[in-house]
């Protein structure tokens, strides 16, 4: 049984997750927890993930406890109970 | 009046009004400011143009501003320079330097996009500015900020250099630093910009900050006498420069101010931070974000958000890419400054080392015109020149001393000529 794992939701995507800042999800890894997220809001899914439903959008980063899945095993990266998992849209600067 | 059309996603193609807003709803997507090319034909013109203030703001038709600037009111229209020493020790025809090192009023290119994105921010009624900046662009928003009499809230990595610490404490902002590297800054304020309604110039004011990086590319242009150089070599850290210079060249070519000659544009990264000039050595359309490792921290962005088109717009445009290590960027500090008598910052020397390697790999043909963006200036990070020259001789204030230590210093500073690059032909005009 998995943990629990909160996901914090940027402000441009609260009002396709029932205008909450954060949800409580479960899941092992980035991607089931990103699962269970879109299967209770699928409208979010939508956005998140790419047409073909398996890649995320390429204008989302993800970060588990600040850190991008990038660096770490992208949506494989595994989750323990109480991880925080942050949606941020990519932002440029200088 | 103004020319500007709408926020458009440049993925969907989806609009929005004119709003402090960053993405598109839809997919995230980035939003660009869209304009009515078709009602500037004949308005908008190199007379027009010609007429206008020597600033930035003579381009204001194509920039995103409904009433009269505001701010940078003498930002921009740098110097573009014939550089012919530093053309003859590469080994190429026809070379320029777009010197932002120069803009005014805190030398870098971002007080370009500074003026644009506040003169923005007051339209839209905001009292307080800010940004995620790696110096040089919480330098101008200070600056500007105080001169427009905003409240300002710079934001940045907790190591970078004191100049680029003091250049901004100087003009009384609040100054927040953050543990972690620039990609770390820029998150935060992505949410401070959730949380706050406050005007972060590079986050919701991103689409008309950007447009203000058009203006590079316009001076260039018209600073040639309304022609394009062949080849643009361009820095790359978030990624706004090169693709808005890239825009810049297209939309003169759509106004017929310019004739097309297929410009090619060239990103030049430092290599301990090179994740867009990796993806295109690859062929890769995505890059993979990095942890930066150089001594070129104003370009120290392991994850460009706009990243991905630069590599769209170099592959699209028939450039290419480099990166340079710290000891050729420190070389060509030294070598821009001794030929051409321009001090230019860590990220200035990524651009010419670079430009030197595509030069040498036969990647910029050696005869063609070429165009370097040097966009920060040398005084703001002293740090990384420190033991890179020979101790000066002190003596006491005697005619003697001096003359024993003349021949000294003849053999510290050699002439320019004597560091010819290898396999460069000889020196052209």
């Amino acid at each position: 049984m998995p943990g629990t794992v909160t996901v914090r939701i940027p402000t441009a995507l609260r009002p396709q997750a029932g205008d909450q800042g954060s949800v409580a999800v479960a899941g092992a890894s980035v991607k089931e927890a990103l699962g269970s997220l879109t299967s209770q809001y699928p409208e979010l899914g939508r956005r998140l993930f790419q047409s073909n439903g398996t890649d995320l959008n390429r204008f989302i980063n993800v970060y588990v406890n600040d850190e991008d899945i990038r660096f770490l095993n992208n949506l494989d990266t595994p989750l323990n109970p109480g991880d925080e998992l942050s949606i941020i849209p990519a932002i440029a600067g200088g | 009046m103004s020319f500007v059309k709408a926020l458009r996603c440049k993925e969907c193609g989806a609009e929005y009004p004119i709003e402090p807003r960053t993405i598109c709803d839809n997919d995230f997507g980035p939003v660009e400011v869209a304009y009515d090319y078709d009602a500037m034909q004949g308005k908008v013109t190199r007379r027009s143009i010609e007429a206008g203030p020597r600033s930035l703001w003579r381009y204001r038709d194509l920039l995103p501003i409904e009433g009269e600037p505001r701010v940078g009111l003498n930002s921009g229209f740098t110097p573009l320079i014939r550089a012919d020493n530093l053309a003859r020790e590469l080994g190429v025809q026809e070379l320029y330097i777009k010197d932002d090192s120069a803009n005014y009023p805190t030398f870098s290119y971002k007080d370009r996009v500074v003026s644009v994105a506040l003169t923005k921010a007051m339209e839209f009624g905001f009292d307080t500015v800010g940004c995620a900046s790696t110096g040089n662009l919480a330098h101008s928003v200070s600056a500007h900020a105080a001169a427009a009499g905003l409240r300002a809230f710079v934001m940045i990595p907790h190591d970078l250099e004191e100049g680029k610490i003091v250049g901004s404490l100087v003009f009384g902002p609040r100054m927040v630093k953050i543990k972690g590297n620039y990609d770390d800054v820029n998150r935060l304020c992505s949410q401070i910009a959730d949380k706050y309604n406050w005007a972060i110039v590079n986050v919701n004011l991103r689409p008309f900050y950007t447009e203000g990086a058009k203006t590079h590319g316009f001076e260039i242009a018209e600073q040639l006498g309304w022609r394009l150089p062949r080849h643009t070599v361009v820095p790359v850290a978030g990624g706004t420069l090169l693709p808005k210079v890239y825009k810049a060249y297209r939309e003169l070519i759509t106004l017929g101010l310019v004739q097309d000659n297929h410009p090619a544009m060239y990103a030049a990264q430092a290599a301990g931070c090179n994740p867009v000039v990796a993806a295109l050595e690859e062929g890769a359309d995505l890059f993979k974000p990095q942890k930066p490792n150089t001594i070129a921290k104003s370009i120290a962005i392991g994850n460009p958000a706009d990243g991905y088109y630069v590599i769209k717009d170099v592959r699209q445009s028939g450039g290419y890419g480099a990166s340079a290590d710290d000891n050729q960027i420190i070389d060509a500090i030294k070598l821009l400054a001794r030929t051409e008598g321009i001090f230019t910052e860590p990220a200035g020397g990524t651009t010419l080392a670079c430009a030197i390697k595509l030069i040498e790999s036969g990647r910029i043909p050696r005869n063609e015109s070429i165009c370097l963006s040097i966009t920060g200036n040398g005084m703001k990070t002293l740090e990384v020149m420190q033991g890179q020259f020979a101790q000066s001789p002190t003596i006491n204030a005697k005619l003697a001393e001096f003359d024993r230590v003349v021949g000294q210093i003849a053999e510290m500073a050699p002439t320019p000529r004597s560091r010819r690059l290898a396999g460069a032909p000889d020196p052209i005009g």
